[in-house]
């Protein structure tokens, strides 16, 4: 029989291209349909009409919307972002240093949260209906209806203000050594675990639980295997595949929750340079920035569908 | 039938029958009534709230909390229970606003899609799915950017946003219904849309569209509350819960009850809707798997 992965995850490619396509579409156009003439905005009132035409041809403003929108996505493939309008800076300046920031925060995260969200998703799956479990559960549903910023302002309150171990802001301190590298990323690498862990160990526990109530556990069971062998060895293979979804989802929770934590924290990531541009409303700022994160998304959804696909035999 | 095997094995602890004969359990119960308290709260806001949001009442900021100041005083020394309760009904009004229309038009359209198939069911799916690919608060952050924020806006912006999920989640269900033979009846009949979705799909997906609407309206608040918080949703004067906690982040290094107050205001409302969900009789949530 012929595999029919290959197929299945050029069809998933393929889809993610089209979607991308569609957004790159939207955030362009949500952006450039506003009220006033850029030209007129950036040059100011006392500027001549001439300067103005001048300034909208270099710009391509007197060309057709679509034909903007191609320039625009030529000038992305080049690496080529456009220029900020409320510093005159090429955004790809801008934003080079911002997003390595904001990709050693989500690493970071990653890092921490990744193991520590299996080994709670897993040990609850395995000892489910006991005390362990309930309190995970409990802590899990608390933490993922609560918005980002009340669990920073938790965070802050108790690490911070009430136990006195960790600065409330990032960067007041030297990153030099190790120890102050420690507490500079603390807060916000400690914010964004509890957010994108609740999601994972919710997702984990019920995979696991899923495949432990299929019968051939139940037959390992009457086997007489013990417990953590039957989750571990019996269970836990098949259950890989929408662990594995579940953690490439989780962590495309890590965007919404930079936004909200780089904020709070003051970090220098590029989801604060985004927060920024939106006040000073800076577009092409916004439009790179916006294009970075559903790339980011998209990669992180895609991943997820791709190994789903991957780790399930039946379609080998 | 459903309903009193899965009951009957939980029936330990804490159940009460109802006059109605829905089962209902003490969780249930308590996040049901902290959501009525909150609900009651933002309606009769004018009428409960000691003084008005905007009058300065305390010489002191960030005061702590006392008789007469009962939840303590916000940055400029105003009362901060009348600000929460004020606050309530933005962050109460909007998102309920929003849930409403997102899950109207998300549930249209999906029942459509599913009666209709074909070219339409593709075309509605693939576009929902792409405007789904933006991250929600990139979203709203794109649209304030465009727009600016005002409080139609926001309910507007905040509906597209939860549409998508809306649509999958009654499509899904809608497709289920729409294979049984009473549609087919029906279909036969020579009935038109409207009536196929209005009579014969939708009573049989109220109960977990329902249940949907609740949790959408969680994403809602814990969006708008974000929104607020990084001062680009409801704008001053006027101050939903999540404005509240950005207005006073400067009392967080003293913990003032002035920060606390609010968070602790949206982690209640969206729990208990949460857990009120998770604890809906079974009659309710199943309806379309009897």
């Amino acid at each position: 029989m012929k595999s029919r992965v290959p197929s299945l995850i050029f069809g998933r490619l393929l889809i993610a291209l089209v979607t991308l396509t569609i957004v790159s579409f939207a955030v362009f156009f949500a952006t450039t349909l506003l009220p006033g003439d850029t030209a007129t905005i950036l040059l100011g009132q006392a500027a001549t009409p001439e300067a103005i035409a001048g300034l909208r041809t270099a710009m391509h403003l007197d060309q057709p919307a679509l034909l903007r929108f191609l320039y625009w996505i030529a000038g992305l493939f080049h690496g080529d972002f456009g220029t900020s309008y409320a510093n005159n800076v090429p955004v790809a300046t801008l934003i080079s240093g911002r997003l390595a920031n904001t990709l050693k925060l989500a690493g970071l995260t990653t890092l921490v949260s990744v193991p520590l969200a299996l080994t709670l998703g897993i040990t609850a799956a395995m000892w489910r209906r006991t005390l362990y479990d309930r309190i995970v559960t409990v802590a899990t549903i608390g933490i993922i209806s609560v918005p980002e910023f009340v669990v920073a302002t938790l965070a802050v309150l108790v690490f911070a203000v009430y136990l006195k171990w960790l600065p409330a802001l990032s960067f007041t301190y030297q990153v030099d050594s190790f120890a102050g590298l420690l507490r500079a990323y603390a807060m916000p690498v400690v914010t964004l675990t509890f957010v994108v862990s609740a999601q994972m160990i919710r997702m984990s526990r019920a995979a696991v639980i899923e495949t432990l109530n299929t019968p051939y556990v139940e037959m390992a069971l009457l086997k007489g295997a013990s417990r953590p062998r039957l989750v571990l060895r019996h269970a836990l293979p098949n259950a890989l595949a929408p662990i594995a979804n579940a953690v490439a989802l989780s962590l495309s929770y890590l965007l919404g929750g930079v936004i909200i934590v780089e904020t709070i924290f003051n970090y220098p990531g590029i989801a604060k340079l985004m927060v920024d541009a939106v006040s000073t409303r800076d577009l092409p700022l916004i439009q790179s920035c916006a294009m970075i994160f559903c790339f980011g998304y998209l990669l992180l959804i895609t991943t997820a569908d791709i190994v789903a696909i991957l780790s399930n035999p039946r379609l080998r | 039938m459903k309903t009193h095997s899965s009951t009957g094995s939980r029936a330990s602890t804490g159940f009460i029958a109802a006059r109605s004969g829905y089962r209902v359990n003490t969780v249930g119960l308590v996040s049901a009534s902290v959501v009525i308290f909150w609900a009651l709260v933002a309606l009769f806001a004018p009428y409960i709230a000691p003084h008005s949001a905007g009058e300065m009442i305390d010489l002191d900021y960030f005061g702590p909390m006392r008789p007469g100041l009962w939840l303590g005083s916000d940055y400029l020394g105003r009362d901060m229970l009348s600000r929460l309760i004020f606050g309530a009904r933005y962050t109460v009004g909007i998102s309920l606003a929003a849930v409403t229309i997102a899950c109207f038009t998300g549930v249209v359209l999906g029942m459509t899609s599913a009666v209709l198939r074909g070219p339409v069911d593709m075309v509605v799916s693939r576009l929902l799915d792409a405007l789904n690919s933006i991250p929600s608060k990139l979203f709203g952050l794109m649209v304030v950017a465009a727009v600016g924020s005002s409080i139609p806006v926001l309910i507007l912006t905040l509906s597209v946003i939860y549409i998508p999920g809306a649509y999958r989640f009654s499509r899904a269900l809608a497709v289920n219904i729409d294979t049984m033979d009473f549609i087919m009846v029906a279909r036969i009949r020579g009935e038109k849309l409207p009536y196929l979705i209005w009579s014969e799909i939708l009573p049989n997906i109220i109960g977990p569209v329902l249940a949907d609407l609740g949790l959408r309206f969680v994403f809602i608040v814990l969006l708008l509350s974000g929104l607020s918080f990084l001062g680009l949703g409801v704008q001053p004067p006027f101050a939903d819960w999540g404005a509240l906690v950005r207005e006073n982040i400067g009392g967080l290094p003293f913990a003032a009850p002035a920060v606390i107050v609010p968070s602790l205001a949206i982690a209640t409302l969206t729990i208990s809707v949460n857990l009120l969900i998770d604890n809906l009789p079974q009659k309710i949530r199943d309806r379309s798997a009897s």
